[in-house]
């Protein structure tokens, strides 16, 4: 008789980890594998520190660029001149944070990381379990603060994205490239992920108990939580646009491409 | 229309038992409670199974189909295929009586924990004005039947029997979050919430809300929106210090809205 | 042979249901320690299943309501046979019960004043039912159980046990009431769970078990509605009274036929719904009653200005009370209208938008989905008449509901007299609740009264009642309760059905003798634990009872009426107006003895004009004067 788990005596000893005859273990090892690869690539790309910036596009884990030695063109390059590794570790901490307290993706590694649990009605491996109680996982209820610089980080994406409609050589106004699409697509996903965020919905209205007496504030909550309703989708989409995007400046900046014009002044 | 199923149902209390197999007789329409009743009555009388209304509202039929925690009432027949083996158990969270009823008193103990509603005291009756928009996420709330299946299958309690204790499961930190969100309500739980009823062991890993009957939107509705309001009050530091600058300058509007 | 399991209360509540939780609220608050003893888990009552509302005339939406307009509604619905002053006491005391359910917790669906929102129901004037979406049922019942425990909180702070006043015993059965003398003395029953016998003593005990819906084969009820409350107060020396009129639901599902039997709430024609045959026809208005006449639409145009301009048109006829509604189904099917699976078509989909739909009706909307696998916004359910409620009861004193025998309560569907011979809907939940809180209050005063101890129950009474709780597991080879159950229902089914006559109510009177010679020899398989068979084999002696209180009531009533419809009598008589049947036991059988009814008071009485109470009153009945 087993002592602990879900064969704890008193229960009914049924000895399997579950009955579930479906096949559960798909997604989380489908998210499994997703994941891996993003932080892969990611760790790749942050570290890397180059080919980040092929004129009008800069990659948006180097966005805001914020030493001195950053690449022309990639904003605002400055202030800080002491740094000496790559320049995206400035920032990527950022966007790294937000999306590991988030609501959904805490779901999504917890399950496929952690298996605890793997899927629903299935026994988790671990003896013990304490939640997000302790240190470091109690950190997750700071979430708002990341979705805060997540919002500054998004304005900063959105201004990449207005100036990927400058030429390359003289930046004059008037120019769309695939890169300038992708970008675009890029910062709108951005802003659907993090304004459908769980921290966003309670920050707008959710913490109100009388919406009656503040209409506009309930306005706002009806439409965020509308939103927050995909906000597993837009997790998702985003993870996906976020490594295209980069990709893209990418595979310009090592000259492997060219940049596909659809219209130019 | 009709053809012969093979069931497998655990049987047994908490001395032990095993999966017993049965062959039953399945009708266009039924649902998994009427193979079971149909057990009862011409196989097995006393095959224990708790059971109320077959419809869905009491909440009494839970038990696992399959490995999926579901009321029994709810299960189609039509969703198999006539050749898969049905296999049947009791929850198992819960300590077992006998076949497929379990003992649910921990949920019982764990509701009368939470503290009750507090309306204002010189509010009297028949002057209860609340807006529509203001009682709707409790209303959410107040759907919920007792079924006690998000309870059961929450991993929390579900495979660390020793967590029963400090964790009240999704059910009544949902109880707390419809409370919390009730617009006459002058009591803040958001500590009780933390410290009697263990809101940090939620890792919202969203089972509860796939497995409610009454498809209510558990986690994103009740439980995330308790941990932001938790958040709110014990881990956000600014926020702290700005409801602290609000009563000092007297803009807090606490006597008149109590919670916000 | 182990110790027997004791305890000793102020007051015992039989039911964990809307009026049982309002009783045992009330003896609790008038000091008094109380026993809760529910047959299911505490909050699965029956009452979860009331989907409508809660008839209280606040006039929250339609200003012209008050307790006279709903008084006068009660009255009519049942055909005047109703106890006046109880009708009287819950139109009066309804909106107090319902504001106080707030006070306790309660989330009502609101006005846009922040009031509680009514909804129109069959046989009401006015939007009178206080609801949740359609799910109403549910939210009192938890509100109540919610209050429960809050006391138990309250307890625990004053004595530091939670269970120091009201101790809820959930899983138990009552198989039996001791008596001494003439007065209550206890109760006695098992642990479902265990099977481990219990012995209550008690000065009082308030029944609040609910209906009889089991002893028959199509029912809105579940398998707790047995008749307990019925026959234990039968067998214990009390009576019943006009135990002959059942309610037939008219809309329940009949397909699957799993489901057959199970509630389509009349919300769905309160809020737009229409009926209609196989041939399309929208069949009600053919099915107008005389006496309701001037009250409602006689053209579609008109009923369907009604939804949106009720004070300038008649409602439709869908509104009828139930019993005409559920005759009129029957008709249809019988004249070869009716759908594919036996019944009517109910459209709610070419009514209403499919999202006012879904909120307006979401737990039919998943019923339907989930059990028929019929989507409600997009095409129309089947229904058919589902045996309901029976409005005949346990025969109280209409303002303590103190029955015949000393120290015995009874309130809610278990209780008769209100609803007459035809149940409103929306005046269940609004009767539980008034008279829930009327028994506890009579129980409590009651004890006050007698001192506070029970009488004696001496060990002679405690062997025989376990004699009786243990005879099936002595049976060698005994006969399968489920078998002589499924008769039972086809029996009350076919022959003591929604129409009835002498020929076949002889014949069910016959067969139900048989029964109760085979109930002898029912045996059970396997242990006391959690044992169905068991279970069913006790419960099967009170459906038997009740089941020949019903039929031989039936067989009496010379006349239709509301809930009982003779084929061989089909009008309604003035004179069978002024009899109440009541039913005894006498230990074998059941004893039918006739009894008058009071007459109305006259204040009562002149809130009717006379042209209307002509039609149900005798000559010598209506007022003098210058009416």
């Amino acid at each position: 008789m087993a002592t602990t788990g879900v064969d704890a005596p008193g229960r009914a000893q049924i000895g399997a980890s579950t009955l579930r005859t479906d096949r559960w273990w798909i997604q989380p090892a489908f998210t499994f594998g997703v994941l891996t690869a993003f932080v892969v690539y990611s760790a790749w790309r942050v570290f890397s520190g180059q080919y980040y910036y092929a004129s009008p596009y800069v990659s948006v884990y180097f966005s805001p660029c914020l030493a001195t030695d950053c690449a022309e063109g990639a904003l605002p390059g400055g202030p800080i001149s002491w740094w000496w590794l790559s320049p995206a570790l400035l920032t990527a901490w950022i966007p790294l944070t937000f999306r590991f307290s988030c609501y959904y993706y805490r779901k999504a590694y917890y399950r496929s990381f952690w298996m605890s649990p793997p899927a629903c009605a299935v026994s988790e491996p671990h003896g013990k379990y304490t939640g997000e109680r302790r240190l470091p996982l109690i950190m997750n209820n700071l979430h708002r603060y990341t979705f805060y610089l997540a919002l500054l980080l998004n304005i900063m994406l959105t201004i990449d994205a207005v100036l990927a409609f400058r030429t390359p050589n003289d930046y004059q106004w008037g120019y769309v490239g695939v890169g300038t699409l992708i970008l675009t697509a890029n910062a709108v996903c951005l802003w659907f992920y993090t304004l459908s965020c769980h921290s966003c919905r309670n920050a707008v209205g959710g913490r109100i108990t009388h919406f009656s007496k503040h209409p506009v504030r309930y306005k706002m909550w009806t439409v965020v939580s509308k939103l927050n309703a995909h906000h597993m989708m837009w997790a998702w989409i985003s993870l996906g646009t976020v490594v295209l995007a980069d990709f893209y400046v990418y595979l310009l900046a090592s000259g492997r491409i060219t940049d596909f014009v659809f219209f130019t002044v | 229309m009709g053809y012969s199923a093979k069931f497998k149902v655990w049987r047994g209390d908490d001395e032990g038992g095993a999966l017993e197999d049965f062959d039953v007789d399945v009708n266009e329409g039924e649902v998994v409670l009427d193979i079971v009743h149909r057990l009862q009555a011409t196989q097995a009388p006393d095959l224990a199974v708790r059971w109320n209304c077959k419809a869905g509202k009491c909440g009494s039929c839970s038990a696992e189909v399959n490995g999926k925690p579901r009321l029994m009432c709810m299960t189609r027949m039509s969703t198999f295929d006539p050749a898969e083996t049905i296999t049947i158990t009791p929850m198992r969270t819960f300590p077992v009586i006998r076949d497929l009823v379990t003992d649910v008193s921990y949920n019982y103990t764990k509701a009368r924990m939470v503290p009750a509603f507090a309306p204002p005291a010189d509010l009297e009756p028949g002057d209860y004005r609340m807006a529509q928009v203001d009682v709707e996420r409790s209303q959410e709330f107040r759907k919920c039947i007792e079924c006690f299946l998000c309870n059961n299958t929450c991993h929390a309690v579900r495979d660390h029997e020793d967590n029963k204790d400090g964790f009240s499961g999704p059910r009544f930190l949902m109880r707390i979050a419809e409370l919390d969100m009730h617009p006459l309500d002058t009591v803040d739980r958001r500590d009780v919430a933390v410290e009697d009823h263990g809101l940090g062991y939620c890792n919202i890993t969203k089972c509860c809300t796939e497995v409610c009957p009454e498809h209510i939107h558990i986690t994103d509705n009740a439980l995330i929106p308790l941990k932001e309001r938790v958040a709110d009050k014990k881990y956000d530091p600014l926020f702290s210090v700005s409801s602290l600058f609000r009563k000092a300058t007297g803009r807090d509007k606490a006597p008149e809205t109590p919670k916000g | 042979m182990t110790e027997l399991e004791r305890h000793s209360y102020d007051v015992i509540v039989i039911g964990a249901g809307g009026a049982g939780l309002r009783a045992a609220i009330e003896a609790r608050e008038n000091g008094k320690r109380v026993a809760i003893i529910c047959k299911s888990l505490f909050g699965k009552a029956h009452t979860v299943m009331a989907e409508g509302g809660i008839a209280a005339a606040m006039g929250n939406v339609n200003s012209n309501d008050n307790w006279q307009v709903h008084f006068r509604d009660t009255m009519r619905g049942g055909k005047f046979l109703n106890s006046w002053r109880m009708a009287e006491l819950h139109a009066k005391e309804a909106p107090q019960r319902v504001w106080e359910l707030e006070t306790y917790g309660a989330l009502f669906d609101r006005t846009k004043d922040g009031k509680i929102s009514q909804r129109n129901f069959g046989g009401h004037e006015y939007p009178r039912l206080a609801h949740v979406g359609d799910r109403s049922g549910l939210e009192l019942i938890r509100t109540l159980q919610q209050k429960i425990v809050s006391l138990q909180q309250e307890d625990f702070r004053a004595s530091g046990d939670y269970e120091s006043h009201i101790r809820v015993f959930s899983e138990l059965t009552i198989t039996r009431l001791l008596t001494n003398e003439g007065h209550m003395a206890g109760a006695f029953g098992y642990h479902r769970e265990t099977g481990d016998l219990v012995l209550f003593q008690s000065p009082a005990v308030v029944l609040a078990t609910g209906g009889i819906g089991k002893t028959f084969k199509v029912t809105s009820g579940s398998w707790e509605y047995t008749g307990d409350g019925h026959a234990l107060a039968m067998r214990a020396g009390a009576t019943t009274v006009n135990m002959e009129f059942i309610q037939f639901h008219p809309t329940g599902m009949v397909w699957p036929p799993s489901v057959k039997g199970i509630l389509v709430t009349e919300s769905v024609r309160g809020d737009g719904g229409i009926l209609t045959n196989s041939e399309g026809k929208r069949f009600m208005f053919d099915y107008i009653p005389d006496v309701f006449k001037e009250k409602y639409a006689t053209t579609p145009e008109e009923g369907d200005r009604w939804y949106t301009d009720p004070d300038n048109n008649r409602r439709p006829p869908e509104l009828l009370p139930r019993d005409e509604v559920a005759r009129a189904i029957n008709s249809e099917v019988k004249a070869g209208r009716g759908t594919p699976h036996g019944g009517v078509f109910l459209d709610v989909s070419s009514r209403l938008p499919a999202d006012v739909i879904r909120k307006k009706l979401p737990s039919m909307y998943h019923q339907f989905k989930e059990l028929a696998d019929v989507d409600i916004t997009a095409e129309p359910m089947e229904v058919g008449p589902t045996c309901h409620y029976v409005m005949g009861g346990v025969e109280v004193e209409p303002d303590t509901e103190e029955t015949r025998l000393p120290g015995l309560f009874a309130a809610g569907e278990v209780a008769g007299g209100l609803h007459g011979s035809n149940r409103l809907g929306g005046n269940s939940l609004s009767d539980l609740l008034v008279f829930g809180r009327r028994a506890g209050l009579g129980a409590s005063e009651y004890v006050d009264r007698v001192g506070g101890a029970a009488p004696a129950v001496t060990d002679e009474m405690i062997a025989e009642a376990e004699a009786e709780a243990l005879a099936p597991f002595g049976v060698e080879g005994g006969e399968n309760p489920y078998t002589i159950h499924s008769e039972l229902q086809e029996t009350m089914n076919d022959l003591v059905g929604i129409i009835r006559t002498e020929s076949e109510m002889q014949e069910a009177l016959a067969k139900i003798e048989g029964y109760k010679e085979r109930i002898r020899s029912v045996g059970v398989q396997g242990g006391r634990a959690f044992n169905p068979g068991w279970h069913l084999a006790l419960d099967l002696k009170n459906m038997l009872l009740v089941a020949e209180a019903v039929a031989k009531a039936a067989l009496e009533r010379q006349e239709s009426r509301g809930g009982h419809t003779r084929d061989d009598y089909p009008a309604m008589s003035p004179e069978w107006r002024q009899v109440n049947l009541i039913c005894r036991s006498t230990g074998d059988a059941v004893e039918l003895t006739r009894q008058p009814l009071s007459p109305m008071r006259g204040d009562l009485l002149d809130l009717f004009e006379v042209s209307e109470l002509s039609k149900y009153l005798t000559e010598s009945e209506l007022p003098k004067g210058e009416h």
